[in-house]
């Protein structure tokens, strides 16, 4: 026990150790505030869409050279297609979940087939198979990498704080809202772009597969205990923050890749949330 | 004074027109009800008067009314059903075009939601998720919800569909409790027994339109074919 936590503590006073749980923190916050809405609105898999849109763009990154992690490029496409899916709205002719699988499907596919017909990698399918499931990235972040991911954490929490009764109006009674004059469609915009930036952000840690976790996990296992919006989504804030800070920790202690970890760790806290919720029934 | 003038509204999607040059007023105080067989248009017409959709050609004028100032009651979501919110937060969404800006209710906003909620008897269930009350609870929670987004006028969508009717009959009462009270009415209804019971006004719409007093109405053919029919159907 005392070697596991001589461990940790060697590991703790490493300043990748310690950048990769400023990041992993701040993720894990920012995609749970988010979720509650997008859990509720039926868009739960739109984590797993748009990374695979992100994944698309990195594999035309790649393919023109530009270094597959080209935010310039993944980020645009990305954002493009979160507008695409959320404007689209209630109301669309091919509905929330539809859009979502066919960007998403279209995008991996696309992008695998760019990936494979340029092959600028002699190792293609660690390539993908790193960008799918999350590469050890969160390990060797940069100094700018931390601060960026400050920043836009900042703005999200900002963000959502200030608008948090538009949300909660939007989210429960899109008509309703709209009906009594509130800008339903350009929040629907900004929270598209907002979304959009996340996911790009949360790739990097958990690997594009993995981010619908992120985003589905704390927003769930919040709803099994609480009955109000705003325990919810205080509840799976700091759900989130605590599984990963958790799953970074263990990943490092016994040695697992660490989005996979993440996961597993979010899979039983949501366990413990619906035992609670069961018996508090 | 009319509150509500509807002047030669054509309404549709694209290409397909569902109501051609429909034109009627609402008086102040007024109970008018809306109904017509399904896919006549009538949750398009409420659409046009809430101004989310915009009439192929025609008017909607709300003179002394803000067209935000309209409480409404839409036809429940799926996305409701489950939704982990308490009574209290709902309620309070109401108030939404209230905030003009602002990003946080005041104490008034605040005041008004509660004020609602004691004026349909649902103030005990405040902290009650909203998810868990019964489908006529659910509804007195949205109509106090429409209430603190307006003092003049209500716009109802199908209010008792899927109540049973005992709960229907209650909420008809609210309604007219409401509209005693000074609010005009404008509610959409299969249920047309109840709506020549309680209604000033029949707007309806189909193949052919008609717009009258409920007496008129039910003097006409028109009428008569649809009121016994729901007769003879009971």
């Amino acid at each position: 026990m005392n070697d596991t936590l001589s461990v940790l503590a060697l590991y703790l006073s490493k300043p990748f150790v310690q950048k990769a749980l400023i990041v992993g923190v701040l993720i894990a916050l920012c995609s749970s505030l988010l979720g509650v809405t997008l859990v509720l609105k039926r868009l739960s898999f739109i984590g797993d869409g748009l990374s695979h849109v992100a994944f698309g763009g990195m594999a035309i990154a790649a393919v023109l050279g530009l270094g597959s992690i080209n935010m310039y490029v993944i980020l645009p496409i990305t954002v493009i297609s979160a507008i695409v899916i959320l404007s689209a709205g209630q109301n669309a002719r091919i509905k929330g979940d539809a859009a979502i699988a066919m960007i998403s499907v279209g995008a991996l596919a696309l992008g695998y087939l760019l990936m494979n017909i340029f092959n600028t990698s002699s190792n293609l399918s660690g390539d993908v198979c790193s960008t799918l499931f999350g590469s050890t990235s969160i390990m060797t972040l940069s100094n700018w990498n931390v601060i960026l991911c400050i920043i836009l954490s900042v703005v999200v929490v900002t963000f959502f704080i200030l608008l948090y009764n538009y949300i909660f109006a939007i989210t429960f009674d899109e008509n309703f809202a709209k009906a009594v004059g509130t800008k339903v469609k350009i929040l629907n915009f900004v929270t598209a772009i907002v979304i959009a930036v996340i996911i790009v952000l949360a790739m990097n840690l958990v690997g594009s597969l993995l981010v619908s976790a992120l985003i589905i996990f704390p927003a769930l296992s919040a709803m099994r205990i609480y009955n109000s919006f705003k325990s919810v989504t205080i509840f799976s804030a700091v759900f989130s923050v605590v599984c990963t800070l958790s799953g970074i920790i263990l990943s490092i202690l016994i040695n697992t890749p660490v989005g996979a970890t993440i996961v597993a760790v979010d899979m039983v806290g949501f366990l413990i949330c619906v035992i609670i919720g069961a018996l508090r029934r | 004074m009319e509150e509500l003038i509807a002047k030669d509204l054509t309404l549709g999607y694209d290409n397909s027109i569902l109501i051609k040059d429909l034109s009627f007023t609402l008086e102040e105080g007024d109970y008018l009800c809306i109904v017509g067989e399904n896919g006549a248009g009538k949750s398009t017409l409420m659409r046009t008067l809430l101004g989310l959709q915009k009439p192929i050609s025609g008017t909607v004028e709300m003179p002394g009314i803000n067209a935000t100032e309209v409480g409404y009651l839409p036809q429940q979501t799926k996305v409701q059903r489950d939704f982990p919110a308490s009574v209290k937060e709902v309620v309070l969404s109401g108030c939404q075009s209230r905030l003009k800006g602002r990003l946080f209710y005041s104490k008034e906003d605040k005041k008004l939601a509660m004020d609602n909620m004691v004026r349909l008897g649902i103030d005990d269930l405040a902290n009650n998720c909203y998810r868990d009350l019964s489908g006529g609870q659910q509804q007195r929670v949205l109509l106090a919800r429409a209430l603190c987004a307006t003092k003049k006028m209500l716009l109802l969508d199908e209010p008792v569909a899927g109540l049973d009717p005992k709960v229907t009959l209650e909420m008809y009462d609210i309604i007219k409790q409401l509209n005693n009270e000074g609010i005009s009415i404008i509610m959409i209804s299969h249920d047309i027994l109840s709506c020549v019971r309680y209604a000033k006004h029949i707007l309806h719409i189909g193949s052919k339109i008609y717009y009258g007093t409920t007496e008129e109405y039910l003097a006409s053919d028109l009428g008569e074919i649809y009121v016994k029919g729901s007769e003879a159907h009971e």
